[in-house]
């Protein structure tokens, strides 16, 4: 691949413009982590199964590893470092910290993101379908039990 | 919230990791180049030659000629060693081994460059199993290995055949335990930057032991250790994986050496899932003879172990066949042994531990011995553990390994009243005649944590891991600062340690700096592993804590002119006892260092104090019990309930420690039913993506319910025990033999893990009562 072959993107994340220059066969979890320097979103697979580069595409929860940056311009995207508003932390972060939802904390942006998204849509979840939600990316260290409270507590908290 | 032992306190490693502001070495490789490796795609030949195209930046074992083969070594008669070129010289013997690294500017093109590399090898026999491997005849993996044999250790008490022949009933089974990766999310890697102003090189990596590796990437490339610089940054997961020396860890160091530049080896999944370390592939032959009471009086047992291709450092591949042997008799009191324990090389991966070691397999072997010796008996499981189980402390087991105080039957007491065990046996009964398979499993196990340099010493092990050195600080403004050796990765030891330290120098845990990851800024330690750190690295923390706390009461008594033993040190202030005189414990840092003139004689200035802690070891141990739902007709298993009853003595954050718990359990329900590594015969590799190798989603792992005891430890100086590993070790056993439980009307037996529902499927299809 040379230089010839890439395209310009303006993408938006977090509400900025962001003008990069890839090729077409970038990813965009390449291109936020290595092009617009968000390393937030973390790769634990590049093949769609972990979700810990899991973000936010107009507004659904997405895998970053299998959408190409090309795909997504006029998308508004959203990534982790978009999450707390200043020094506060949003609710889905603070229920983690208080109900130790993370331990490397290498899954944990995915896990947050796909929570951000479930619930901005769907405020009071029942446990089962949570349950099914979050069985979408993978944790090695904490067995699932505190991410699930630490959701069910933030769905809590953003409902009052 | 004094004392801060024993509070949930949230963790002061969190706050980046939810921002997005954790560094993990992909975060840092900033301007370096890329690494790619070229890897074998052939189990076992002969290299004939590997061309690269013009252009592209490639390195061969030809040119790493200077840098020696790693060569881990145990001092025993048993063990043969064996040596790993860190590219594959002349020979290659796994699918996977890397045979060249080419260097490019982007991921991208090293990726495209890799593809470029012609390797031409001749394919020769291979081995993949351990069992074919020490048949007559099989293909050596090494040539002055024509047995494939590199550790054969025995034990043997007297009377073993006597006791076995006078026995009431003897049980005998195979176990066949199938390969598993540790899997953390963040695979391997490295950034290595060489400083051509000072000569030296920083390898920044994602490792569990620094200090170790700092050592052995010297001793490889000849250089002094001066030179070298390791650092660790956020690590996301290690499990053991990260614990051995990874060979592409030295080549990249080597690489960034040779161009005097930055360059960085990110490893990819399938890279992880094929040529990290697996673990767990074992093959046991078991007998157990019991009285007609129902006591275990002997244990023989023929243990296997498939090492791979390569012995891992420091620990060598003895690590998994010389724990089983040692371990093997766990919670349970007999005193005649018998066991033969090999490890077996062979084209495959490379073993290292995975959390656990040989435990999860071993303590599933013991656990099945009693329920399938409990059937025959017409007995619980509970009951015949309770007859067996040891309950005098200290215990000297059939191996010479001496346990603490435990609570191994008030464990398994409460497991059963937890469960519910009476009605759980109704609800079954209920549920065989509507076909419906519903079972009951047991595990009760000891968890050898915490243990220091004599322990590693009785393995005769070249590389003696085992005592950890804190440094200690209070700053002139009274906050604290603590470096140490080992190194943390998603285990809280900066906020348990900060408890620990808080509550000795009466400081805020959140004024307390815990500093590891950084061979320039640390003493010299072994890392995070084996369930050590909360006991050594803490048990140091305390030592060096009491030290500085005695300074500091001596400057007090000075200053409020009271023995040094009436002085209290809490909540920030040192105060005379029974008074209401005192100082803040701020005023007596700063005057430490500002007034040095107005100490005691001969009392050097400032607050510093270091110590080292290196004790013998200390057993956790715990029940774990589950009930799972099998569908004969699909295989499938579903876990209804899993209970854990913990005793890991005292408690430091009980938030944490239940956090240990229920990743651990999630890894070793896992083992028991989901994840495998699998070989074809001709050693190619077919579980590349997590697609094929499964690690369990929250749709499969059920609540988890935690239970507490807290045998206060003697043998450590915090009283804590270790229990990073404990879930993982327990929860095969009580899954599998729930799963046997649930299957006992079919007349099936379990003797492979994982029970995934195609061998599930197959065992009822075979046996002899097909369901209606």
């Amino acid at each position: 691949m040379s230089e010839r072959t890439k395209v310009d993107v303006t993408l938006a994340v977090n509400g900025r413009p962001y003008r990069v220059r890839v090729e077409p066969r970038r990813t965009l979890a390449d291109t936020l982590r290595d092009d617009c320097g968000l390393t937030g979103t973390h790769l634990g697979c590049e093949h769609g199964v972990c979700g810990a580069c899991t973000i936010l595409a107009d507004g659904q929860p997405v895998r970053a590893c299998l959408m190409f940056a090309v795909q997504c311009e006029g998308m508004d995207l959203r990534t982790v470092e978009d999450l707390a508003d200043g020094d506060r932390l949003h609710p889905i972060q603070q229920a983690f910290w208080d109900n130790h939802g993370l331990q490397c904390g290498f899954c944990t942006p995915g896990f947050l993101m796909l929570a951000a998204g479930y619930l901005e849509q769907n405020p009071d979840p029942d446990e089962d379908e949570l349950r099914a939600v979050l069985s979408s990316n993978l944790c090695r260290c904490t067995g699932y039990q505190n991410i699930l409270k630490s959701v069910r507590q933030a769905a809590e908290v953003m409902r009052a | 919230m004094i004392p801060w032992i024993g509070q949930p306190l949230p963790r002061f490693e969190d706050p980046p990791l939810l921002t997005g502001e954790g560094r993990f070495v992909a975060d840092l490789t900033g301007d370096a180049s890329f690494l790619r490796f070229v890897r074998s795609p052939v189990a076992h030949g002969r290299i004939v030659s590997i061309e690269a195209p013009e252009g592209i930046t490639a390195f061969t074992a030809e040119d790493l000629r200077e840098v020696r083969p790693i060569r881990p070594l145990l001092h025993r008669p048993d063990f043969r060693p064996i040596e790993q070129p860190v590219l594959a010289s002349r020979k290659v013997r796994f699918v996977g081994e890397p045979v060249a690294v080419v260097v490019a500017g982007t991921p991208e093109e090293a990726e495209d460059a890799a593809e470029q590399v012609f390797v031409d090898i001749e394919p020769t026999d291979r081995v993949v199993s351990a069992p074919e491997a020490i048949r007559p005849g099989a293909p050596a993996v090494h040539d002055h290995l024509e047995d494939n044999v590199v550790v054969d250790a025995r034990f043997e008490t007297e009377r073993v055949d006597e006791v076995f022949s006078a026995a009431a009933v003897v049980v005998d089974f195979d176990l066949r335990s199938r390969r598993q990766n540790a899997l953390p999310l963040e695979a391997r890697g490295s950034v290595a930057a060489y400083d051509p102003r000072s000569g030296r090189t920083t390898l920044t990596a994602s490792v569990q032991s620094p200090h170790v590796v700092r050592t052995v990437l010297a001793d490889l490339l000849g250089m002094p250790e001066s030179d070298l610089r390791v650092v660790v940054p956020d690590v996301g997961g290690a499990f053991g994986q990260k614990f051995c020396l990874a060979p592409e860890d030295v080549v990249t160091a080597w690489v960034a050496r040779r161009l005097r530049t930055t360059v960085s080896w990110v490893e990819d999944r399938r890279e992880n899932l094929m040529s990290s370390f697996h673990s767990r592939d074992h093959h046991y032959r078991v007998r157990g003879a019991f009285d007609a009471d129902a006591r275990l009086l002997a244990v023989d047992a023929d243990l296997l172990c498939n090492i791979g291709a390569y012995s891992c450092y420091p620990v060598t591949c003895g690590v998994e066949p010389l724990m089983a042997l040692a371990e093997f008799p766990g919670p349970y009191d007999f005193r005649t042994y018998r066991v033969r324990s090999r490890g077996v090389t062979t084209n495959t991966c490379p073993m290292a531990p995975y959390r656990g070691v040989s435990r999860p397999v071993i303590t599933l072997a013991m656990e099945r011995l009693m329920d399938l010796a409990a059937v025959r008996f017409g007995i619980e499981p509970a009951e015949i553990r309770r007859r067996n189980l040891i309950t005098e402390f200290p215990y000297a087991s059939a191996t010479g390994l001496v346990y603490d105080e435990g609570s191994y039957v008030e464990s398994l007491d409460r497991a059963v009243d937890a469960i519910g065990l009476e009605d759980f046996r109704a609800r079954q009964a209920a549920a065989r005649s509507e076909g419906r398979y519903l079972g009951i499993g047991f595990s009760v196990f000891s968890e050898r944590t915490g243990y220091g340099t004599s322990a590693f010493a009785a393995r005769s092990m070249d590389v003696t891991p085992g005592y950890e050195t804190v440094d200690l600080a209070m700053d002139p403004s009274g906050n604290v600062e603590a470096r140490l050796g080992a190194s943390p990765h998603g285990q809280g030891l900066e906020t348990t340690l900060a408890q620990l330290i808080g509550d000795r120098l009466g400081v805020e845990p959140a004024r307390v700096r815990i500093v590891h990851g950084d061979t320039d800024r640390t003493p010299y330690g072994w890392g995070t592993f084996a369930s050590r750190s909360l006991v050594i690295a803490g048990g140091a923390a305390r030592l060096a804590s009491d030290r500085l706390r005695a300074k500091l009461a001596a400057i007090a008594s000075a200053e409020l002119e009271a023995a040094p033993e009436d002085i209290v040190i809490m909540a920030g202030r040192a105060t005379v006892a029974g008074t209401d005189a005192g100082i803040e414990v701020a005023e007596l840092a700063r005057l430490a260092y500002h007034s040095s003139h107005r100490l005691a004689a001969g009392m050097d200035p400032g607050l510093t104090a270091t110590a080292t802690y290196d004790p013998a070891g200390t057993f956790s141990n715990a029940c774990h019990v589950a009930t799972v739902e099998v569908d004969p007709e699909t295989g499938g298993v579903r876990v209804d309930r899993f209970v854990v009853v913990e005793d890991a003595g005292r408690l430091i954050n009980p938030m944490i420690v239940d956090g240990q718990l229920h990743g651990g359990v999630t890894q070793g329900i896992a083992g028991a039913l989901y994840e495998e590594i699998l070989y074809d015969r001709d050693g190619n590799i077919l579980t590349t993506s997590l697609m094929d190798f499964l690690p369990p989603t929250l749709a499969e792992v059920p609540t988890i319910e935690i239970h507490h005891l807290e045998t206060i430890s003697e043998a450590t100086i915090t009283g804590a025990k270790g229990l990073g590993e404990g879930g993982t070790i327990g929860a095969p056993a009580a899954v599998i033999n729930a799963v046997a439980d649930a299957l006992r009307p079919l007349g099936v037996e379990i003797a492979e893990v994982p029970a995934t529902p195609s061998r599930l499927r197959r065992l009822v299809s075979e046996s002899e009562r097909i369901p209606a």
